[in-house]
């Protein structure tokens, strides 16, 4: 495989973004739309008439369906990934997601969109190809190998997940890295910093809690904690609830049953909590179904009040993490702040006082955008696999597995074989025997986390022992083992040791898909990857081609057209004769120099344009961006926007 | 410092078919890295067993290895390297986490001296009731009595404030006693550190004592901190 560049992707419950090492530092690329990140809402296009395949959209485009078609969208997506049926019903009370009314227990649910079903592994796929596609167009080469970043909380299954996501996307994932420590990565990269630091990360899903040490370039994880089901989303349940039951009693309307005005609803209640970390107060003003409005004012400190609950919860993780470091809070040298939602300012009052921050004279550190460092720090972390490079040549990164590791022992105890926080690659060696004579078989369970009863842990997988060599009880002696491997996943080997034979082992993961499934789900063919990027490129080519081209048969149409002198119109004209002639052709350089000839034929006339239309502010674009800025498409904003102030 | 490693069996590099020492990663010779081959968690970090260990000399020389062996070095290399570098990055992740803990430290070496101890730990935590220090035998059955009547008064929702004083007296006292055994178990590294075969194994005898010992005296104040936290 051609060793070409390696992104470093964030794979986020709300946006995802794409990054790369650009010289000495990382950069997050952009998609066509000018944007960098892309929301993580994927909707199937309307079914084609000719009975193909159908399309997916994702991202921006996607999210204008929402309103329209709901039942065509899915977004959060992560909020299921490795997740089982019973661990999701939780969700869907909150979440427009509808599962597949054929679901059986013990399979990967399947997700309802219009009239297919897709695994959220699928899902997670397609955004991850739309990154893929932004970094191919902006590299104009493939791009096969990718970091993807995780919650560093998540466990074996979610990470799995995550892994067969980007097998199916065409990417090999070269390594998941904890969402937490990437943004210390960021951070850290000019070398400078030592010492002991603490991330908080609270996203739109996901909170996770990191402490590092940081000595000669190496990023120790010290300890991790955190709740995969803990973030922004939370927030705009809880006001969505208390929007929802407020109308239902003013208005005697239960919108429940109406899922295009409960996205309504949401998207005021996301606009409230972003106005909310910058002004003192918000309003809701909704117009409902039979023509009544829903008003409403939330001042900050109610705001506060009503989310206290919530951020509480991150308290736990951040004490227990210590507590694992074996150290207290005021031996933390420096908090770095992570996730769109350690923007409200009650976030950061809590994360001041756990670390007694401003006591100490300190402040945390919010320089880097909270929406991007993490695909950022996946940059330096793509650039340190690639190898290639004297700015991360000094940089390694050890981290952690967040949850023990144990197996079931009798009486339905759990035996922990490899603790939390060890750092990763880990390993532990157990022997098993049999209990009855001529047993050829042992079966083993294996789980995840800090509880004393099995049941109560997160099940990962059953082994079967098989083939072992009949003997009397107790007196075969199987060594099996566990190796955690860097990405936080479990690898388990075994053999006989009396026989000398490799005991087989066939390992059913308890929630996940197979080797043969994620196969299936490969959304492009890898055979022909060379061929489809060339084809792909021509037509991406040729769709802005046909942009430029209607844009510019309409501009004589603009009172800014009048300004032009004669030669400027002359020459446009020219270069969309010539842009015209090639367009249909196969060359891609030659579809792609009469696109930017036009483009730059018409820049003048863009900024008229401009000048015309709004007074400041965009001087100096082209006309394909002009018109984006100005254009008939202007988008409004998702219901999940992410928050943006300056 | 780190004592130096004095045996080691050479085997041959995959790579090279050069002898090397089985303490090593590399192989010197061609640098090609090596599958793990069955070394002590001591000559991981190619010294011999020994107790005294300077800590941060071991981190750095922890780092050092890190930066030769660790995955990410082998991102792109041949998926036998790269599951080498898995293997030997385990076992020195393993290794290290072993080594820079006192207690899990002792119990390795002891384990590799072929002492026969109780329960890790590092695994299983479960306390062992039949083993109690005979000088504490009857401590222990005053302490469990009291215990049992503030579990009792909580459930009832009524305090004790006379029991939590004693209680939180007592808390105090294992607090020593464990801290007493630490003293004595240092005293036993240098003991063992520094003896021949002989002193070595009565100093290891010694150390198989205090740890169940420690490993008692833990459990119960593990219960007595939760009984009053509750």
């Amino acid at each position: 495989m051609a060793e070409g560049r390696v992104v470093g992707i964030d794979l986020g419950t709300t946006n995802s973004l794409v990054a790369y090492m650009e010289g000495n530092s990382p950069v997050v690329i952009p998609g066509a739309d000018g944007s960098n990140l892309v929301p993580s809402v994927v909707a199937l296009d309307p079914m084609p008439a000719d009975g193909g395949r159908p399309t997916m959209t994702v991202g921006n485009t996607a999210r204008k369906s929402l309103i329209e078609t709901p039942e065509r969208v899915i977004y959060s997506v992560k909020r299921l990934m490795g997740r089982g049926l019973s661990e999701i019903q939780d969700e869907l009370k909150y979440f427009p997601f509808r599962l597949a009314d054929d679901v059986q227990a013990g399979e990967v649910p399947r997700i309802q969109l219009g009239e297919m079903k897709f695994t959220p592994p699928e899902i997670s796929a397609y955004i991850l190809r739309q990154l893929k596609r932004n970094a191919e167009r902006f590299f104009g080469s493939p791009v096969t190998q990718a970091v993807i970043t995780v919650p560093a909380y998540f466990n074996d299954a979610q990470r799995q997940a995550t892994k067969d996501a980007g097998r199916m996307a065409g990417l090999e994932v070269l390594r998941l890295v904890n969402e937490p420590t990437a943004a210390a990565l960021a951070y850290g990269l000019d070398g400078a910093k030592e010492g002991t630091i603490a991330v908080y990360d609270l996203g739109g899903g996901t909170f996770d809690i990191s402490i590092l040490k940081l000595r000669d370039g190496i990023f120790e994880v010290q300890s991790t904690n955190g709740d995969t089901h803990l973030g922004g989303d939370d927030i705009d349940n809880l006001l969505l609830g208390i929007a929802l039951d407020e109308i239902n009693a003013e208005h005697g309307i239960d919108l429940r049953s109406h899922p295009d005005a409960v996205q309504a609803v949401r998207k005021a209640a996301i606009d409230a909590k972003i106005r909310l970390s910058s002004e003192s107060s918000a309003s809701f003003d909704i117009e409902l179904p039979n023509g009544d409005r829903y008003q409403r004012v939330i001042p900050r400190d109610v705001f506060e009040v009503m989310i206290e609950a919530i951020l509480e919860r991150t308290v736990g993780p951040c004490k227990q993490a210590l507590a694992d470091a074996g150290i207290t809070p005021e031996s933390i040298d420096e908090v770095v702040l992570v996730g769109g939602s350690t923007r409200i300012p009650a976030v950061r009052q809590l994360v001041d006082n756990l670390f007694q921050l401003s006591d100490r004279g300190k402040k945390p550190h919010i320089d880097l955008n909270p929406d991007e460092v993490v695909a950022l720090g996946a940059a330096v972390q793509a650039d340190i696999l690639a190898g290639a490079s004297k700015t991360t040549e000094e940089i390694l990164l050890l981290d952690v597995t967040p949850l023990s590791l144990g197996i079931e022992a009798l009486g339905g105890t759990v035996a922990r074989i490899i603790q939390r926080n060890s750092t990763i690659p880990a390993s532990a060696t157990e022997h098993f025997t049999t209990g009855v004579d001529g047993q050829t078989n042992v079966a083993i369970h294996v789980v995840q986390g800090e509880r004393e009863l099995a049941a109560d842990c997160r099940s990962l997988a059953r082994f079967d022992l098989k083939g072992i060599p009949p003997m009397s009880a107790g007196l075969p002696r199987i060594e099996v083992r566990f190796l955690i491997d860097a990405d936080g996943i479990l690898q388990v080997t075994a053999r006989e040791q009396r026989s000398g034979k490799a005991a087989q082992i066939e390992v059913k993961a308890t929630y996940g898909l197979t080797d043969e499934q994620v196969e299936g789900m490969i959304l492009d063919s890898f055979d022909h990857a060379e061929e489809d990027f060339t084809k792909r490129m021509l037509i991406e080519a040729r769709l802005e081609a046909e942009n430029i081209l209607a844009q510019v048969d309409r501009a004589p149409k603009h009172p800014a057209w009048q300004q032009l002198s004669h030669e400027e119109r002359a020459e446009i004209q020219s270069a969309r004769g010539q842009l015209a002639d090639v367009k249909a052709g196969d060359d891609l350089n030659a579809i792609r120099g009469a696109t930017s000839a036009l483009d730059k034929a018409t820049l003048r006339f863009a900024e008229l344009m401009m000048n015309a239309a709004v007074t400041a502010a965009i001087r100096g674009k082209t006309m394909s961006a002009a018109s984006d800025e100005l254009g008939e498409e202007v988008t409004a904003p998702h219901p999940m926007a992410a928050a943006e102030f300056k | 410092m780190l004592n130096v490693l004095d045996s080691a069996v050479p085997v041959a590099c995959w790579s090279c078919s050069i002898g090397r020492s089985t303490s090593t990663l590399f192989c010197p010779h061609c640098s090609k890295i090596q599958p793990p081959s069955g070394g002590t968690y001591f000559s991981v970090f190619g010294v011999s067993p020994h107790l005294n260990i300077d800590l941060p000399a071991l981190e750095t020389e922890f780092h050092r290895l890190s930066r030769q062996v660790h995955p990410d070095r082998f991102a792109r290399a041949s998926e036998q390297e790269k599951q080498w570098s898995l293997a030997d990055t385990a076992l020195l992740n393993d290794a290290y986490r072993t080594l820079k803990e006192p207690l899990r430290r002792t119990e390795y070496l002891l384990k590799l001296e072929g002492s026969e101890i109780g329960e890790e730990f590092a695994g299983k935590d479960k306390a062992n009731p039949s083993r109690v220090p005979a000088d504490l035998l009857e401590e222990v059955f005053e302490l469990n009595m009291q215990l049992d009547e503030m579990r009792m008064a909580r459930k009832m929702g009524e305090e004790d404030p006379a029991l939590h004083a004693s209680l939180t007296e007592a808390k105090a006292r294992f607090e020593t006693m464990v801290n007493d055994v630490d003293q004595d178990l240092r005293k036993e590294w240098t003991v063992w550190d520094k003896g021949d075969v002989t002193a070595r194994q009565t100093s290891q005898n010694t150390m198989v004592a205090l740890l169940d010992r420690r490993r008692y005296l833990s459990n119960l104040l593990r219960d007595v901190t939760e009984t009053l936290g509750a």
